[in-house]
């Protein structure tokens, strides 16, 4: 009885064998087809000009743009673009993606680091078998790549929110600050820069209070319509958060103060394009991340070129962007906050 | 004359049933998963770009190596028809724990092995919990999932440490000189060796199959039930723990979020290496190809530019149909010994033609 048991199950398992052996045979000739497109690419000219991007995650319209950004460069100077990137954006998840990259013998890697550490070691390891990597959006420690691309500046962001403000609101009256939570560093140093910008060009603007909507979207809604009774002067509302002027403007576009008071800040024009549209809001910054994805790209290729090697004082070349120079601790710097108004946010798709 | 029939026939169907050796051997399920890992891996060679170098094999090897040392211990436990769901928080847990103890200033030695101690008492307390308070460890480790990485997170918060002694990572990261084999694989096949001979070659290891089979007929025959298996969790925790602190190092990073879902990278690769689910069945050889083989499939899909949800849905599928085809031949076999039963019912009580 034992034995008979055991054969019947041995004879089924062949089967098995036989079948998952069928649907391996045709992953593998699958993924043979796809390695042989990437292989004809990377043989072109005598640089190597195969550049990967890898996003903090897949799937995210944020990165499809900056991504797309990228890939337009590459096709300007004729190197070869990949994507990559995990589902979700964990610390370690990026650094399979990393060996991967330097299995492949890819020429660059752009990479939004989901950790600033976790992947270091990954990068060195890769920069070692000779890829230029690059960071963008998000940057890890300056010794694990070789350039940063910033986006933008405390400095710069700060200084567009109060120019904005003060056009929409004829440079005087009172004004307000939704921030995110009240111990964010980034918020805390644009929101101190902000004020030192007031004090010295904007003498007539009066911030009246600095509230926070913690970045959840029934608080910042809330928060503005305390905002809004309390101040019955109020002339703006600077949110320099996604969360933060997107529920703004929900709340101004359905009361009796729409058009009536400003409202800009950081958001996605995704979030945004409805109430532009409609006239509650009449513009509001954020960088563009399909130019952020650009300058990567012609940065990784003047890295691969040997034009640059990351030293402050290099400069190179981005095609349709002009010429850029490398600063400090080799951060490249994409410029100022890129606005969004109604003429332009049908454009974008983030 | 009628009384010899019956045993003729008898010995006819068993015969007719029997395999020569060999091919009770090479016809296995886990013979299946090897061959399966030698056609992807020549597959791959062939036409995959780039898979057939060195840094391959030490990629693939490195990342591999937690899951695979995890998997030695859960073969063990799954064949007794338990299951560990709380390795990968072990993990954690012992990566945390290595990572502040290193940054407290403890020589990183003393530090690796307090934190492999917290393991080992991470699965005592499991053990304890299903052996002597009674519960099923199903339940028992979800609770201890959430318990060590609540614990792990909780203690380090949404920091890493990332400072450790280079002679520690460079160990954790080197190759076995002149190979591109990772030096992780000299304890790896130790230790792998010591469980399949304790699994395949003792009594001891003869007595999880007896546990996994019917519990309560290997309390009859003198297996101390209780004392294996929390043997058997205590010492899943010692490997986690392990694999915790090598994974810190190799990563140069202590995070309470490290390894975050492995657990089911482990059971997956354990159930397609053909340990039943079920308890009872299961070998370890087996396991190890099965690591190896969802390993080496990543890798060399996404190699050649697969993305990573198309993977998943491949590991998926491979995963789906092995479970499919155990039961599948688990109906095969009930149908065969019915048709048997019928057989033989007809054989006793309808008179033999002469």
């Amino acid at each position: 009885m034992f034995n008979h048991d055991r054969t019947r199950r041995h004879a089924g398992a062949t089967f098995t064998a036989l079948a998952l052996g069928a649907a391996l045979i045709l992953t593998g000739c699958a993924a043979g087809g796809n390695g042989g497109g990437d292989d004809a690419g990377d043989g072109g000219g005598d640089a190597n000009l195969a550049i990967t991007f890898l996003p903090k995650n897949l799937g995210n319209p944020y990165f499809d743009t900056s991504n797309a950004g990228g890939e337009e460069a590459i096709e300007e100077f004729g190197g070869t673009f990949a994507e990559v990137g995990p589902s979700e954006a964990s610390p370690t998840s990026q650094v399979t993606f990393i060996q991967t990259a330097a299995q492949q013998g890819v020429g660059g890697l752009v990479v939004s680091a989901n950790d600033p550490e976790a992947i270091c070691d990954a990068l060195n390891e890769a920069r070692d078998a000779g890829v230029k990597v690059v960071t963008f959006d998000s940057d890890t420690n300056a010794d694990c790549r070789d350039l940063f691309i910033n986006q933008a500046t405390a400095e710069g962001i700060a200084k567009s929110q109060i120019d904005l403000i003060s056009e929409q609101i004829g440079d005087e009256g009172q004004i307000a600050i939704l921030s995110a939570s009240a111990n964010a560093t980034n918020q805390n140093a644009w929101i101190e820069l902000m004020e030192e910008e007031l004090a010295a060009n904007h003498p007539n603007i009066e911030l009246v209070e600095t509230v926070y909507g913690d970045d959840d979207d029934q608080t910042s809604f809330d928060k503005t319509a305390a905002l809004l009774q309390t101040y019955p002067d109020l002339k703006g509302i600077i949110s320099p958060t996604t969360v933060g002027i997107a529920a703004a403007a929900r709340y101004l576009s359905t009361s009796e103060y729409k058009g009536q008071v400003a409202l800009t800040g950081l958001g996605t024009p995704n979030q945004m394009r409805e109430y532009v549209e409609d006239g509650t809001v009449t513009a509001f910054a954020l960088w563009n991340p399909a130019d952020l994805g650009y300058l990567a790209a012609y940065a990784t290729k003047a890295l691969i070129e040997g034009e640059i090697t990351g030293e402050e004082g290099d400069s190179f070349e981005a095609g349709k962007l002009g010429e850029y120079e490398v600063g400090a601790d080799g951060v490249v710097l994409l410029g100022d906050p890129f606005v969004f108004n109604a003429d332009n946010i049908g454009d974008f798709d983030f | 004359m009628t009384t010899t029939a019956p045993e003729t026939q008898t010995v006819r169907t068993y015969k007719a049933h029997a395999h020569p050796a060999w091919r009770r051997v090479l016809v296995t399920r886990e013979a299946a998963v090897i061959a399966l890992l030698a056609i992807v891996i020549v597959t791959a060679i062939a036409s995959v770009p780039n898979f057939d170098s060195p840094l391959t094999v030490t990629y693939l090897l490195r990342d591999l190596a937690p899951i695979l040392l995890i998997a030695l211990p859960m073969t063990l436990i799954i064949i007794t028809e338990e299951i560990d769901l709380s390795v990968a928080s072990i993990v954690g847990l012992t990566s945390v724990m290595t990572g502040i103890l290193t940054q407290a200033g403890w020589p990183f030695a003393i530090a690796a092995i307090t934190a492999i101690l917290v393991g080992t008492i991470a699965g005592c307390l499991n053990g304890f919990l299903v052996t002597v308070v009674g519960l099923p460890s199903l339940a028992v480790t979800i609770g201890t999932l959430a318990l060590f990485r609540g614990i792990a997170v909780g203690l380090l918060g949404t920091t890493a440490i990332t400072e450790f002694p280079e002679f520690w990572t460079d160990l954790a990261k080197d190759n076995i000189p002149g190979t591109p084999i990772p030096g992780i694989m000299v304890p790896f096949a130790v230790l792998a060796i010591a469980f399949a001979l304790v699994l395949h070659f003792t009594p001891f290891g003869r007595s999880l199959y007896a546990i996994g089979l019917n519990k309560e007929a290997a309390a009859f025959s003198g297996i101390d039930v209780g004392r294996t298996k929390f043997l058997l969790f205590m010492v899943s925790g010692t490997v986690s723990g392990f694999a915790g602190v090598y994974f810190t190092l190799l990563y140069s990073n202590a995070r309470g979020d490290n390894a975050t879902g492995m657990e089911l990278s482990v059971i997956a690769a354990v159930l397609l290496g053909g340990v039943s689910i079920f308890g009872g069945r299961g070998a370890l050889h087996g396991v190890i190809a099965g690591v190896l083989l969802i390993g080496t499939l990543g890798s060399a899909l996404r190699l050649a530019g697969v993305t990573s949800d198309i993977i998943n849905v491949i590991t998926g599928v491979l995963l789906v149909l092995s479970v499919v085809s155990a039961s599948f031949l688990a109906w095969l076999r009930s149908r065969r010994i019915s048709a048997i039963g019928r057989k033989k019912g007809r054989s006793s009580t309808a008179p033999e033609p002469i």
